[in-house]
């Protein structure tokens, strides 16, 4: 089982300080739920925890070990799941789902996309292609994602969004399962994901005091 | 090396599947190429002098017409992230979509080539040269052309960008298969020009997935 770690990140987005010295800590089976209004960092955090995007200063362990030693380690070990759903109209759901199965090195991706769409209610759709699928669904095909084989770290970007009910509940399902078997997940939210005990984080905490960084420069 | 291969084969599976962008680049070709008779006049003897040169720029600026999308519909739908997340190191992601841009524009347009070679009176001596060039020549512009598209991604107007930045980097490649083409006219051996444009490609394929990663990685930040 494995902890997760940020120390003393700090997230510079062109010349503006997002947040700064902010830490979290992610224990097996942990959820950390990102608060914070918008434009707060949180899903430059969850980038900058999925290493897309690289901390301008601290730094991300993996079981104490600095992930930035071994970036190639961290990625097959995460999910990320961001605001777009990189589904391509040319493909069907499963194909779509399948080419991600592929590229994650398994075998048997035809079969294990079904699986994974199935999960999400999607089995129906499975050979409607992207163009043709609602905002909503195609959320759930890239949400499938997470089905498809199992990996310690989930990163949820507002997963729930378009989402209907039916479809939250069933995505808490998942979260709770993923959880139970001591997957850990980072989730931004402003609708309630309905998790048991998580870590609340408001990434607007660690904004940086613009009268003290005036002060600081003006010294 | 498996997941390497996954990743063209779903690049070229898109690219069938949509159709119109493998049709588009050997269509341009062909019209451009057409087009040059008429500006020119039907002078057998001047088409035939001119034909390596049109069909060397109109195989570059067709290949040039697709490179924009290479990288960028997978920025804009969030499949470069994760591809980015995949297993692959970006430096691969970038060679095999560099691969599969280059198996559906530029096989195609070395496959039109003899034709168009043809409508433009190149003597059958050239032939051989000009297959070899372009064999040559087309990966290395696909291989040139990604680096452009990763350091214009994200960037306004960047397919107007994009040609000024790697047009003058084919000069090089269109100097030496230009000049094999007419060593092989005048009955010389293509072979030096062949050799130096061979060693460009080698340079392009060890270098350029570097240079396309580091932009992309640039770009996803």
């Amino acid at each position: 089982m494995s902890l997760f770690q940020g120390r003393d990140l700090t997230c510079l987005r062109g010349a503006r300080v997002v947040f700064a010295g902010l830490d979290f800590a992610i224990p097996p089976g942990g959820a950390l739920v990102l608060v914070g209004p918008n434009g707060s960092g949180k899903s430059s955090l969850l980038r900058l925890m999925s290493g897309l995007s690289r901390p301008f200063a601290g730094g991300l362990y993996w079981d104490g070990m600095p992930v930035a030693d071994d970036p190639g380690e961290h990625a097959p070990r995460l999910r990320y799941v961001g605001h777009l759903d990189a589904v391509k109209p040319a493909l069907t759901a499963r194909e779509n789902l399948a080419a991600w199965a592929g590229l994650d090195g398994g075998g048997e991706a035809m079969g294990r996309a079904l699986a994974a769409l199935d999960r999400f209610g999607l089995a129906h759709l499975a050979d409607v292609p992207g163009r043709y699928l609602s905002a909503g669904q195609k959320r759930r095909v890239n949400l499938a994602r997470l089905a498809l084989a199992r990996v310690p770290l989930w990163l949820l970007d507002e997963p729930t969004t378009a989402l209907d009910r039916a479809a939250v509940a069933r995505m808490a399902e998942l979260v709770r399962d993923h959880r139970a078997a001591g997957g850990m997940v980072a989730v931004s939210t402003h609708t309630d994901l309905d998790l048991t005990d998580p870590d609340i984080l408001d990434v607007s905490d660690f904004a940086p005091d613009p009268a003290a960084a005036f002060a600081e420069a003006m010294a | 090396m498996r997941i390497f291969l996954r990743l063209i084969r779903r690049d070229l599976g898109l690219a069938l599947r949509q159709g119109a962008d493998a049709a588009t680049a050997v269509l341009f070709f062909i019209l451009c190429v057409v087009l040059f008779p008429f500006g020119v006049g039907p002078e057998p003897n001047i088409l035939a002098r001119i034909a390596p040169g049109v069909i060397l720029v109109a195989a570059l600026l067709a290949s040039l017409l697709s490179l924009e999308r290479l990288f960028q519909a997978d920025h804009e739908d969030g499949s470069l992230d994760l591809l980015a997340l995949s297993p692959l190191p970006l430096e691969a992601v970038a060679l095999a979509k560099v691969a599969a841009h280059w198996l559906i524009t530029g096989v195609p347009l070395i496959l039109a080539a003899p034709l168009m070679a043809l409508l433009l009176n190149l003597p059958a001596d050239g032939f051989a040269a000009l297959l070899l060039t372009l064999a040559l020549a087309t990966p290395l512009l696909s291989l040139i052309g990604a680096v452009g598209a990763a350091l214009t991604l994200g960037a306004r107007r960047g397919g107007v960008l994009m040609p000024l930045l790697i047009l003058p980097l084919y000069i090089p490649a269109l100097i030496f298969a230009a000049a094999a083409i007419d060593a092989a006219l005048q009955g010389f051996s293509p072979r030096p020009h062949l050799l130096l444009l061979g060693g460009l490609l080698a340079g392009g394929i060890t270098l350029a997935p570097f240079a396309a990663a580091a932009a992309l990685r640039a770009a996803l930040d």
